[in-house]
């Protein structure tokens, strides 16, 4: 069976950038769907599943990068991913 | 970012003795400051604040390893340490997984950027097994130190 894979840019908006706790905020909702869900940065694809994967973007504020998100419930995934970079996973408003 | 520019080989923790999260992060800390690398009444706060960090969620980011960290005004850049404990140590992490592997960070408040390249670096290390299997088996400081070397010429990652 053949999926449409969805794909959305992000931005990464919080002055921290996306470190440890937005990474498991995001690891936290990804694996709620059975998509795969990737995020893409510089022609460098990881998997939304992993911490460890996240980590190794280094992505700090500012960034962009696309969403990608394959599989029976990939617009949800990719709808609620690209809410929590929105809302700068909650740190916008305790930013330093 | 290299493992050389943050972490002080003084500090390496080969060994560690704790057997429980508050711990095992003392130890470091007292690492560094035996180091030299923080000021002696600021271990406390510093400890405080890094448990702290970990309620929010363990920094335990699976495949035994941990990043526990946090800012603080009394450094004045990036210093940081590596522990390796050979039975592991239970850390609440993300994955349930027992702790064996520390890397244990103090940034200055102004310098978000540097802190997520050492974590940028750091995982993309460890995403490494060789890597992270050898850093496990490590049980002196100067092999830690040798490995962390190895990594950054660009041994381990691809």
């Amino acid at each position: 069976m053949s999926s449409t894979v969805i794909t959305r840019n992000v931005v990464v908006r919080n002055p921290q950038g996306l470190h440890a706790r937005p990474a498991d905020l995001v690891v936290r909702e990804a694996s709620r769907y059975q998509a795969e869900i990737m995020l893409e940065k510089d022609g460098c694809r990881v998997d939304c599943k992993s911490i460890l994967s996240l980590l190794t973007l280094g992505a700090e504020c500012g960034t962009q990068m696309s969403l990608l998100a394959e599989g029976a419930d990939a617009e949800q995934a990719v709808a609620m991913i690209s809410e929590l970079f929105d809302s700068g996973f909650y740190e916008l408003e305790q930013a330093e | 970012m290299k493992f050389s520019d943050f972490i002080c080989e003084k500090a390496i923790c080969a060994e560690l003795s704790s057997d429980n999260k508050e711990d095992v992060i003392t130890e470091l800390v007292d690492s560094l400051l035996q180091a030299g690398e923080i000021n002696a009444d600021e271990k406390a706060d510093i400890i405080a604040a890094i448990m702290k960090r970990e309620e929010l969620g363990s920094t335990g980011i699976g495949r035994g390893v941990a990043v526990p960290h946090t800012k603080h005004p009394g450094v004045g850049k990036l210093v940081g340490t590596v522990g390796v404990s050979v039975d592991g140590v239970d850390f609440n992490s993300l994955d349930g997984e027992k702790v064996q592997l520390f890397f244990l960070l103090i940034s200055p408040p102004d310098r978000p950027g540097d802190h997520l390249r050492a974590l940028e670096n750091i995982s993309k290390q460890l995403r490494d097994e060789t890597f992270c299997r050898f850093l496990k088996q490590s049980r002196t400081r100067e092999d830690i130190h040798q490995l962390l070397e190895e990594a950054d010429n660009n041994q381990f990652a691809s």
